[in-house]
């Protein structure tokens, strides 16, 4: 540390770990897309259902969202992790499977996915009450069913409202991440961990990875605002 | 960016209010519910295996401990250097507010398990180096986890919450402090009785979301050997091989931890007055 800093230790190639670096990286994007799109998944499938569903089903949303406010991410993905690949072996073995090894990738967007679903749930609910009702009536007025509704009108119309609330949900997502280090998912932060550790230059490889992550969250920040102007063309200017 | 949780806040219900509130929650559908829930954790209760919980317990209340000492610490101290990273940004000269808003920004777009290990393996390796360190009354402190644990989750919740009173501090209305500055009050005083107060009061109900959402940052400190409560489960479950019951149990725990929270804050928030 004293002697100055070796930045070859940065090279792409097999004594550098720059290589190793940006694979885990790409793995980070990977879980967090995946993640945030089954997010979304969830999240429209969770906001319906407290709008729209029964008694039973709202509850039912309500509980899980509680629960996953309520709790960190960090247990929770442990838990997932576990219920899921316990679930999964059981249900391969079930159907005549002997081994059955989950896929790392798989898990990882499971688990991210079934965090940000609670968030996403509350983001949409709101902004699909921001809505003006008479647009979803008349949508129906016109006698389109119930998912054309959704998919011409109330989730079109409901996109500017939810930006702002989901980008703030993917920033969660590229860092929630990192959490999966400690399941033990090689992604770039177990990778700088073990970069660190190996060569001993933890300020190189903590910070290089730091860097990493913030070019992510700056360059997605940057489209976000883009798609958001572009997502409230023509609405009020003030806000 | 607008935060996640902004609760707003209750008028105080009164008794007849709340009588009629409870008997619109005991619907015959939730009453139900209510009971499938019971026998599922009577059945949980009845066929899992929870011997180990009375050998353990009293690790877990001290854990419990850890947990509420990183959580209370890391949201006095980090809210101490909110304020001037937030009144920074919004008046201060431009060194200053670009250094507020660069420590913000590399804060809230890096993970925060990231910069615990920066912390503790970096700083740490760093401090070993110095016999002017070794040799200090610090030392003793430094060659434990649970400073490295605190610093990175204050960092972290200065710099959320910093964005947090920017957004305050901006937000109260200019002729507020325009007639305070008429009324001749100084600088120092006007910001002490009215600006200060004001952007406080606006930041409390994000403030309360914002300290949930440490509750759920604290078990981090686990993976750099500070034994908090997720600490202890961990030691359980890889000494008994339990996969199921200790995590369960965990998710117990948090749930009536950020459920009293709750109730804590918004009791707090109500107690305070909001004159307009």
């Amino acid at each position: 540390m004293t002697e100055g800093i070796d930045f070859s230790l940065l090279a792409l190639d097999a004594p550098g770990w720059g290589g190793a670096l940006l694979t885990g990286f790409l793995r980070s994007v990977e879980l967090a897309v995946g993640g945030y799109a089954l997010g979304i998944v969830i999240g429209i499938i969770g906001a319906i259902a407290k709008l729209y569903g029964g008694r039973v089903t709202r509850d039912l949303a309500e509980i899980y969202t509680i629960i996953i406010r309520a709790v960190p991410e960090l247990v929770l993905m442990l838990l997932f992790y576990y219920v899921g690949t316990d679930l999964a072996n059981r249900a391969m073995q079930a159907m005549g499977y002997a081994g059955f090894d989950v896929n790392g990738l798989t898990a990882g967007i499971l688990v991210i996915g079934l965090v940000q679903g609670g968030y996403a749930t509350e983001v949409l609910r709101g902004a699909i009450r921001a809505v003006p009702r008479g647009q979803i009536e008349a949508a129906h007025a016109f006698g389109m069913s119930p998912a054309k509704v959704l998919t011409r009108v109330t989730l079109p119309a409901m996109t500017p409202h939810a930006i702002p609330g989901m980008a703030n949900l993917w920033m969660i997502a590229t860092k929630d991440t990192a959490l999966l280090a400690v399941i033990g998912f090689s992604e770039l932060t177990l990778v700088t961990r073990q970069a660190a550790s190996a060569t001993r230059e933890y300020f190189l490889f903590f910070i290089s990875a730091g860097v990493l992550y913030l070019i992510l969250t700056l360059v997605s920040n940057y489209g976000l605002r883009r798609f958001e102007k572009h997502a409230r063309r023509g609405m009020d200017a003030a806000r | 960016m607008p935060d996640i949780d902004i609760a707003t806040p209750l008028a105080p219900a009164s008794a007849k209010t709340m009588l009629h509130g409870l008997r619109g929650f005991f619907l015959p559908h939730r009453i139900a519910m209510a009971l499938i829930a019971l026998a599922a954790l009577a059945a949980m209760i009845a066929y899992m295996d929870w011997s180990w919980l009375p050998a353990y317990l009293p690790r877990l209340w001290s854990g419990l401990g850890m947990t509420m000492i990183m959580l209370v610490a890391s949201v006095g101290i980090g809210f101490l250097f909110a304020l001037p990273l937030g009144l920074a940004q919004v008046a201060g000269p431009w060194p200053l507010r670009w250094m507020s808003l660069g420590f913000c920004t590399v804060v809230r777009g890096t993970p925060l398990l990231l910069q615990m290990w920066l912390f503790y393996f970096g700083l740490g390796s760093l401090f070993a180096q110095f016999p002017e360190i070794r040799e200090s009354w610090a030392w003793p402190y430094l060659r434990q986890a649970w400073p490295y644990g605190l610093i990175a989750l204050t960092v972290s919740f200065a710099a959320y919450e910093g964005e947090v009173m920017r957004g305050a501090f901006a937000g109260v209305p200019a002729g507020e402090l325009e007639a305070a500055r008429a009324f001749g009050m100084s600088r120092g005083k006007t910001f002490r009785r009215v600006w200060f107060p004001r952007a406080l009061h606006r930041a409390l109900p994000t403030l309360a979301g914002e300290i949930i959402l440490q509750l759920k940052s604290t078990p981090l400190v686990a993976t750099i050997t500070v034994t908090d409560l997720y600490a202890v489960i961990t030691r359980v479950r890889q000494s008994t091989f339990l996969t199921y019951e200790p995590l369960l149990f965990l998710v117990a725990v948090y749930l009536c931890l950020s459920g009293a929270l709750t109730i804590f804050l918004r009791w707090m928030e109500n107690r305070i007055p909001s004159g307009g």
